[in-house]
């Protein structure tokens, strides 16, 4: 089998003293992890760095990260992640896996995934919520660098709270993926993103679901509040610059 | 006004729209259906029901709106009945089909406000306005009433036409303007007779005090009968 | 094999309410993307394989005897609008109350006790097939066709469309609800070993946001 097969792990637990300890941070191959300032005094935060070349087909990677209960982490990225072709046209893997404890809050909020023309990328993120735990994730996805056709990508997000799905979506772009650029999916849209907030604060006060004032050329979005402590910001939009635009709303409880 | 077939204002009838029991074992409402063409104050007419009974009556209102919730807008806006009494039921273009073809939607709202605002003696179901061959499945309304007026022509009920001919009252509104739209109301009283033998048919004018009172008598009269079929 | 119950079931006349709902695409024509038979395929292509796909592995995986209420746990986590949650649900009840009158079965009970307020309407879809003694693949067929044909109806009334235009749009579209039933009579094989996550979860950004800007609207012709 080619292709490169790594994985990168984050564990965060309380230091005791308040803050956020991580017992465990391995990056492997292409994924490299630092530890950051956190202007948030309870969190541990860590940039993923050096993702920039990977995933190229045929690679195998994954994260894994865990916020014990208690933990507060943040996990960002310091560049977007570009998937290529590899060179037997094989697919790329991009595993993420986020264990989220009781009490515990995790901040997933890489930078955007953009599919380069002639890549064919299957990116799963896999969050498993304790009851009470705190989620707030980011996606984004770009099809195609500047002027060039998108690559082929399926992203799944699947998060459940006690063993119980909370919001299961599943994004398939770009050659052999079909009806995606038609009216009902993107229409002229080459931007495609989710902010996800789960909060226990939810199951008093659900969100209220809200379509802000749209200017197609800026693209669209949509609040929704799930059938659980959760509301979740869909957006579509021309640009990576647009989408961070419109997801940059409030999601807050 | 005049009540034109006082002898038959109750024509027997042996069937009722579905169980006449709510699956609790408690007595369902008696479900009424309204049509009629365009405009012709089938929403007066609810309006004036409800205002004339809504005192000695358990009443709630399902519209079927076309395009808007208009209909349920103005009996909101009027308060003929406090807002949870009234549902409106969105029919696709096509009220017809809500009412007739697939009552699925009128009958989960009939259901749902006997749920919340129950127990309920009457449920008066409002078409949005039609064609003259709308009329209620008998899966849904229990007893039908048509509402035509004097200025849609007075040769309405010589037209016949479902609605005209099958309806369990025929109501003729608008009296008042009959001078002005030159329509003959003896001719339209012998058409309608014609037509339909001998199910009963009424003229009011809604703008007079209590014009709503002979089809508030016929409701009475359909409620009495009701309440003789054992639950 | 069981063919005339499958187009009795999946017959738009069968009372289930589906009439007065138009599967976005009263959204899709507001927002000016729906303007012809072209502009329609496309959008119902993108339909039958996104949220089509999901209602017709649901409908499948309940027809082959999964978990109902498990199905309808995992048809809300792919249903992130709530107006789709409440349309969904709402169909589901008016069409228990056909498919019980039509097809009886402790099945159906059983489903319509447990979610008396409604249960999604794929999943009422499925139990009703199995009811009816239809299989998974049939009742994955019923709910793709219908993916499509709602749309394709109500764009009809709402545009005035060429009906000989839009019914060649449906045949075009034939091999994509063959595709998508395969592919979810296949899921839904997998699920009854692997539980509801082996179902798909295919989504449509712009259908949420048609959704949720449609049931704020005041004048419409469709319920959804």
């Amino acid at each position: 089998m080619s292709g490169v097969h790594a994985t990168a792990r984050i564990t965060a637990v309380p230091d005791g003293r308040g803050g956020t300890a991580l017992p465990e941070l391995a990056g492997e191959g292409p994924i490299a992890l630092r530890r950051t300032r956190s202007a948030d005094e309870r969190a541990a935060r860590v940039t993923v760095v050096g993702a920039m070349t990977a995933p190229l087909g045929g690679d195998r990677l994954a994260v894994h990260v865990t916020a014990a209960p208690g933990a507060v982490l943040h996990v960002d990225a310091a560049a977007a992640t570009v998937a290529l072709p590899g060179r037997g046209g094989e697919r790329a893997r991009y595993e993420v896996r986020l264990t989220v404890g009781e009490d515990a809050e995790l901040h997933w909020l890489p930078e955007p995934l953009i599919a380069a023309e002639g890549s064919d990328l299957l990116m799963t993120t896999t969050a498993e919520l304790a009851p009470g735990a705190r989620l707030v994730l980011r996606e984004e996805q770009i099809l195609g660098r500047a002027g060039e056709r998108p690559g082929r990508l399926t992203t799944r997000l699947t998060v459940r709270i006690g063993g119980r799905p909370l919001l299961d979506q599943e994004l398939s772009f770009g050659p052999g993926a079909a009806g995606w650029a038609g009216p009902a999916v993107l229409h002229t849209y080459r931007a495609a993103g989710q902010l996800l907030v789960v909060d226990p604060a939810f199951e008093e006060k659900p969100a209220e679901a809200r379509v802000p004032v749209r200017d197609a050329e800026q693209g669209e979005s949509v609040l929704t509040p799930l059938a659980g402590p959760a509301a979740l910001l869909t957006a579509v939009a021309p640009d990576g610059l647009c989408l961070r635009r419109l997801l940059s709303a409030s999601v807050a409880p | 006004m005049h009540l034109d077939h006082e002898h038959t204002v109750f024509p027997q009838r042996h069937t009722w729209a579905g169980p006449t029991a709510r699956p609790d074992g408690s007595r369902r409402a008696l479900r009424i259906g309204l049509g009629g063409p365009v405009g012709s104050g089938k929403t007066a007419t609810v309006a004036a029901l409800c205002r004339a009974l809504r005192d000695e009556l358990s009443i709630a209102v399902v519209t079927n709106d076309i395009y808007t919730r208009e209909d349920a807008d103005f009996l909101l806006r009027n308060a003929v009945l406090p807002p949870e009494r009234i549902a409106a039921v969105e029919t696709g273009a096509c009220p017809h089909t809500a009412i007739r073809d697939d009552i699925s939607a009128n009958l989960e709202a009939v259901e749902e406000l006997e749920d919340t605002v129950g127990p309920l003696d009457l449920v008066l179901v409002e078409s949005g306005g039609d064609n003259l061959t709308a009329t209620f499945s008998k899966g849904l309304a229990d007893a039908q009433v048509f509402v035509i007026d004097v200025a849609g022509g007075d040769d309405i009920p010589r037209k016949g036409g479902p609605g005209v001919t099958t309806a369990d009252l025929l109501v003729v509104n608008k009296t008042d303007l009959a001078p002005y739209v030159g329509s003959d109301l003896g001719r339209m009283a012998r058409d309608a007779r014609r037509q339909r033998g001998e199910l009963p048919v009424v003229f009011t004018s809604l703008v007079a005090e209590n014009g709503v009172a002979p089809v508030a008598e016929w409701v009475r009269a359909r409620l009495a009968a009701w309440a003789a079929v054992p639950a | 094999m069981n063919r005339a119950a499958l187009l009795l079931l999946a017959d738009g006349r069968f009372p289930a309410g589906g009439h007065a709902h138009s599967g976005g695409a009263e959204a899709a024509v507001t927002a000016g993307r729906i303007t012809g038979p072209g502009t329609l395929e496309d959008f119902c292509r993108g339909r039958v394989h996104t949220t089509g796909l999901v209602a017709a592995a649901l409908a499948a995986a309940a027809a082959a005897g999964a978990d109902p209420l498990a199905l309808d746990e995992a048809a809300d986590a792919r249903t992130p609008s709530p107006a789709l949650r409440q349309t969904a649900r709402r169909l589901g009840r008016q069409m228990m109350r056909a498919a019980r009158t039509a097809w009886p079965s402790p099945g159906l009970d059983a489903l319509a006790t447990a979610r008396p307020r409604g249960a999604h309407q794929p999943v009422v879809l499925g139990v009703t097939a199995r009811s009816a003694g239809l299989t998974p693949p049939d009742a994955a067929h019923a709910a793709a066709y219908e993916a499509v044909t709602g749309p394709a109806t109500a764009a009809v009334r709402l545009l005035s469309l060429d009906p000989f235009a839009v019914t060649a749009v449906l045949a075009r579209l034939a091999p994509d609800l063959d595709e998508v039933a395969a592919r979810a009579a296949d899921a839904a094989h997998r699920c009854l070993t692997e539980g509801t996550g082996a179902l798909p979860a295919a989504s449509a950004p712009l259908l949420d946001v048609y959704a949720e800007a449609h049931a704020g609207r005041p004048v419409r012709l469709f319920a959804s």
